[in-house]
């Protein structure tokens, strides 16, 4: 399997819990499928922002190569700015490892958004 | 004279104090409502609305064809309101907060000033007690409307501040939005006088004190008003006496004023009890109004 997707994320490693928010996440696990290899990208500076944090989380995530990001909460601006990067929407991922939801990916149990399943300014449920 | 009716907490009276005010006013006056969010001013006034325009702001619109993607604006916006994402630049107008820095940034000339619609500006007339003019509507009245799903009243209310007349000896009443944010401040920043409308409960006190630590620096006289006194505690009287910030008036509280409120009458006119309290409330701010010029600027005074 091949291609590189960012999973929302509370910590660095396979074994932090997926954040199941997607523009105030506090990071990105990327992993490359081809060879497994996993790096980290902090999200911290989306977290402070005062709006738009949907956008530059979509930015960063470009930003780090992914083609698929992977997800809780996906608000409206996001889910636009993702589509013209071209890269792909699974939301609805939560309550599991990043390790876990990357191997639910790999078995392709997770299908692809067609819109977004948040209202902007932030999931509140 | 500008005077603002502002509070920390909602729902503690600001507007039935200004629409009393207005009525009772004895000098020519306007009646602003810069609760633009939820303007209800004219509720209680019932002014006679003569014009309505609508309030806009600049907004970048993009010509892609010039567009090279160089992300110059993008990387200037700090509200995210344009960013380059595979080959667009994507615009997202409603995080626009209007500072025109991409349209003059941009090196292709492919953003053009658009506009967003903020909402409403309304104005009108309304009759005072005193309609010293002869008219019937000797008084002026504005209003801004924030459109449904706008996130920003500050613009509009800017807007609608740029339209108030620069007539010497005309006072200008804002009823102001509650709590201490950027349109609170917004509508208080302007004023030569600051009415802190409260309730003498934990939940008026606790919200009180947010408002004077917002609006003390900006260094205008400021009174308290405490409306429904009598209900709930003494504590907001000990806070002012401990801050030195005056009690100007105690609105007792009366079941008369909440149905005259609920039928959208002024106050002070349908409750005679009160009418003595508004008009001795309206002497302290003309009062403080006169304290302020000469200690603000004393030179101006020498020169008078």
């Amino acid at each position: 399997m091949t291609g590189i997707i960012a999973v929302t994320s509370e910590g660095p490693k396979m074994t932090d819990m997926v954040d199941p928010r997607f523009g105030r996440a506090a990071g990105f696990v990327v992993v490359d499928l081809a060879t497994m290899a996993v790096s980290y990208v902090d999200n911290g500076g989306s977290q402070a922002m005062a709006q738009g944090a949907g956008i530059q989380a979509a930015e960063n995530v470009a930003r780090a190569g992914a083609g698929v990001v992977l997800s809780g909460f996906v608000g409206p601006k996001a889910f636009q700015a993702l589509q013209a990067g071209g890269i792909q929407v699974i939301q609805n991922v939560e309550g599991m490892t990043v390790g876990q939801a990357v191997d639910k990916y790999k078995r392709g149990e997770l299908a692809a958004a067609e819109a977004p399943n948040a209202p902007a300014g932030g999931h509140k449920g | 004279m500008i005077y603002a009716i502002a509070s920390g907490k909602g729902g503690t009276g600001k507007t039935t104090v200004t629409a009393s005010l207005a009525a009772l006013w004895d000098r020519p006056v306007i009646a602003v409502d810069l609760d633009v969010e939820e303007p209800n001013l004219h509720l209680f006034l019932h002014p006679e609305l003569t014009s309505e325009e609508s309030a806009c702001m600049e907004i970048p619109v993009l010509d892609a064809a010039r567009c090279t993607l160089c992300g110059e604006c993008a990387a200037f916006c700090q509200f995210k309101a344009l960013s380059v994402m595979g080959k667009t630049l994507l615009l997202f107008p409603e995080m626009c907060h209007g500072c025109g820095g991409c349209l003059a940034l941009c090196p292709e000339k492919a953003l053009s000033p658009g506009g967003r619609e903020l909402g409403q500006i309304v104005s009108g007339h309304f009759r005072t007690d005193h309609s010293s003019s002869g008219r019937a509507q000797d008084a002026g009245f504005l209003m801004g409307r924030l459109r449904v799903g706008e996130a920003m009243s500050p613009p509009l209310m800017r807007q609608v501040k740029a339209r108030l007349p620069q007539t010497p000896g005309t006072d200008i009443l804002i009823d102001s939005p509650p709590g201490v944010s950027c349109p609170a401040v917004n509508a208080v920043m302007d004023a030569d006088v600051i009415v802190l409308v409260t309730e003498p409960t934990p939940f008026g006190l606790h919200d009180f004190r947010l408002a004077v630590e917002a609006f003390r620096p900006l260094g205008k006289p400021m009174g308290a008003v405490v409306n429904r006194a009598g209900i709930g505690d003494m504590g907001v009287q000990d806070f002012c006496r401990a801050q030195g910030i005056p009690v100007w008036a105690e609105i007792p509280f009366n079941r008369a004023v909440a149905e005259a409120y609920s039928r959208g009458e002024v106050v002070a006119r349908a409750v005679p009890e009160l009418h003595a309290v508004l008009l001795a409330l309206m002497a302290r701010m003309q009062g403080a109004a006169a304290t302020s010029i000469s200690t603000a600027n004393p030179a101006e005074v020498r020169h008078a």
